[in-house]
């Protein structure tokens, strides 16, 4: 049963976390390659408390609080930019924060941090925490689509000049949709923290920004349920599978690629087109 | 403000807009006034800077130079956004529906702007009848009901001219501004269009319509402006202005056919 317990944890703070991309890259479209890093800053902040003597939930909130906060300057700094170059610029703070937290002895530098305490829950609730967590991210992402920011960012992702001829703040929306994205990875993060209790800075780096972008894509961009059955999959195929683990970005990145070539809607996509009929509003994408 | 009475205070202020892209000069100096309830026609030959200057109104293009007032308030150095927000509207010449989403869809977007103002306001409202109920009325208006439900993909370039339009009119403008709305339209979908727009501006709306098709814009207008080359060369009542041999010689290319011509008129 532990380790059914383990896996189960495991694959629901990697649906926290290709929730929280879902709503910067699936819900507005603006691609994030370095997704990874606001995980790491939710975990380290998590660790680095918690070591401290704080409780165990009172981190999350503080882990959600700063990964937001470093999300809305980097969204500031860069979301003016076209996307195509937002691609480049995130991808660059992934790799800042793996090179800047190597570096920092009071993180641990390359070790990382090690003996981070018991959450005091058993195993079994941590794990119910985590999967409680999954559903009110799902549900808060549903209803983010139901309600008007969803129908706003649904246009940015398709075109953004367009919505601004509308009235729309564009660049204040996209602000948005980053901040809550990275808070709620900063989340995930402090649960991976605690899950693992050891972190490193291997942990956050490119190969996890692929890694989660390509659970939102192969479970197609902005489908709720799409994203949770594929990074739930993605999440569980290394432990089943040994081998995938070693060639961990070569996998990533071929089903990025595959899901980009012939189904851009993902999963979710796939689903749609088999069931709707041909010429309808919304087939593909965000459905 | 006491304006005179005679004049009502203008909707729209243009003065001396001058707009330069590096050392191409494609509005000089340019001033004009846009009274409410009017209808008027910008026009000029092609590349007279009709759209660069409709773009420095909107925003999309800023002005190098001058000054743009909406009611009496400075706008020029708003972004497009907030141009919109205080009452401009602007249906563009290449038509850019969001295809992912209907056509009802589209225009109740517009017609959310309240809802959409901040992203806390569009956080806290998920209801949209009244947007839709709003978006159908618009339809109805330019003509296009029946295409409600369908997608903007497969729509011919005569309904998706009238979505644009709709759009455009579910912001509930005090200004609209249109860019070639006919361009492309046979002679009979042009004229029902251009029908369209003249009910429109009687149920209201101030419009400056931009257009090329010369017989709709004098059937339909009140008023015209003349651009060549970035500047103002005519204002006035459509036949006076038509008449106008600087204006003929304009259409007629050259810019020393123009000048011979106002010699000639001078020496007349």
């Amino acid at each position: 049963m532990d380790y059914e317990i383990s896996l189960l944890t495991t694959m629901g703070v990697s649906v926290l976390f290709a929730l929280s991309l879902n709503l910067i890259t699936g819900f507005c479209g603006q691609i994030s390659l370095g997704h990874a890093a606001f995980l790491g800053i939710g975990a380290y902040v998590a660790a680095m408390l918690g070591k401290a003597g704080l409780p165990f939930l009172a981190t999350l909130p503080l882990a959600m609080l700063l990964a937001g906060a470093v999300g809305a300057v980097v969204g500031l700094a860069s979301l003016r930019v076209r996307a195509d170059f937002l691609a480049i610029t995130t991808m660059g703070v992934g790799f800042l924060f793996v090179g800047i937290v190597r570096q920092q002895n009071w993180l641990g530098g390359e070790l990382g941090i090690s003996g981070i305490p018991d959450t005091g829950l058993s195993k079994t609730t941590f794990m119910l925490l985590t999967l409680l967590l999954c559903a009110l991210v799902a549900a808060f992402s549903q209803y983010i689509r139901k309600a008007w920011m969803g129908r706003v960012f649904n246009g940015i992702a398709e075109d953004e000049d367009t919505m601004r001829v509308l009235g729309i703040d564009a660049s204040r929306y996209k602000l948005v949709a980053f901040a809550i994205g990275t808070a709620l990875a900063g989340l995930a993060g402090s649960m991976y923290a605690y899950n693992l209790r050891f972190i490193g800075p291997d942990s956050f780096g490119f190969v996890e920004s692929i890694t989660v972008l390509s659970m939102v894509v192969v479970g197609g961009i902005g489908s709720v349920t799409g994203v949770i059955v594929a990074a739930a999959l993605l999440s569980a195929l290394p432990a089943w599978f040994q081998v995938i683990g070693d060639y961990k970005l070569l996998v990533y990145g071929g089903l990025l690629f595959l899901m980009m070539r012939f189904s851009p809607g993902g999963m979710a996509g796939l689903v749609t087109r088999f069931f709707s009929p041909v010429g309808s509003v919304g087939k593909g994408g965000r459905t | 403000m006491s304006a005179t009475p005679a004049m009502p205070a203008p909707l729209l202020r243009v003065s001396d807009v001058t707009v330069r892209f590096g050392g191409l000069t494609a509005i000089d100096s340019v001033s004009f006034d846009v009274r409410p309830g009017e209808l008027l026609g910008l026009i000029g030959p092609n590349g007279a800077g009709k759209t660069t200057m409709l773009r420095s109104i909107t925003g999309v293009v800023r002005a190098t130079e001058g000054r743009v007032e909406l009611d009496g308030q400075r706008i020029e150095g708003l972004p497009i956004d907030r141009r919109i927000l205080r009452g401009l509207s602007l249906s563009q010449q290449l038509v850019k529906p969001l295809r992912e989403i209907s056509v009802i869809d589209n225009v109740a977007l517009a017609a959310g702007s309240a809802k959409t103002a901040s992203p806390l306001k569009s956080l806290l409202h998920v209801a949209r009848h009244e947007e839709l109920a709003m978006a159908r009325k618009m339809l109805e208006r330019v003509g296009i009901a029946q295409h409600a439900e369908q997608s903007p993909a497969i729509q011919p370039l005569g309904v998706l001219k009238r979505l644009e339009m709709a759009r455009a009119l579910a912001l509930k403008p005090r200004l609209l501004l249109l860019d070639e709305p006919l361009a492309g339209l046979n002679s009979k979908e042009a004229r029902s269009l251009a029908d369209t727009i003249a009910e429109i501006n009687r149920q209201g709306v101030t419009i400056v319509l931009i257009e090329h098709n010369l017989g709709e814009v004098m059937r339909i207008c009140q008023r015209l402006v003349v651009l060549d080359n970035g500047r103002k060369i005519a204002d006035g009542e459509p036949r006076a202005v038509m008449n106008d041999p600087v204006v003929r010689a304009a259409y007629l290319g050259g810019d020393t056919l123009a000048t011979a011509a106002a010699d000639g008129a001078q020496h007349a």
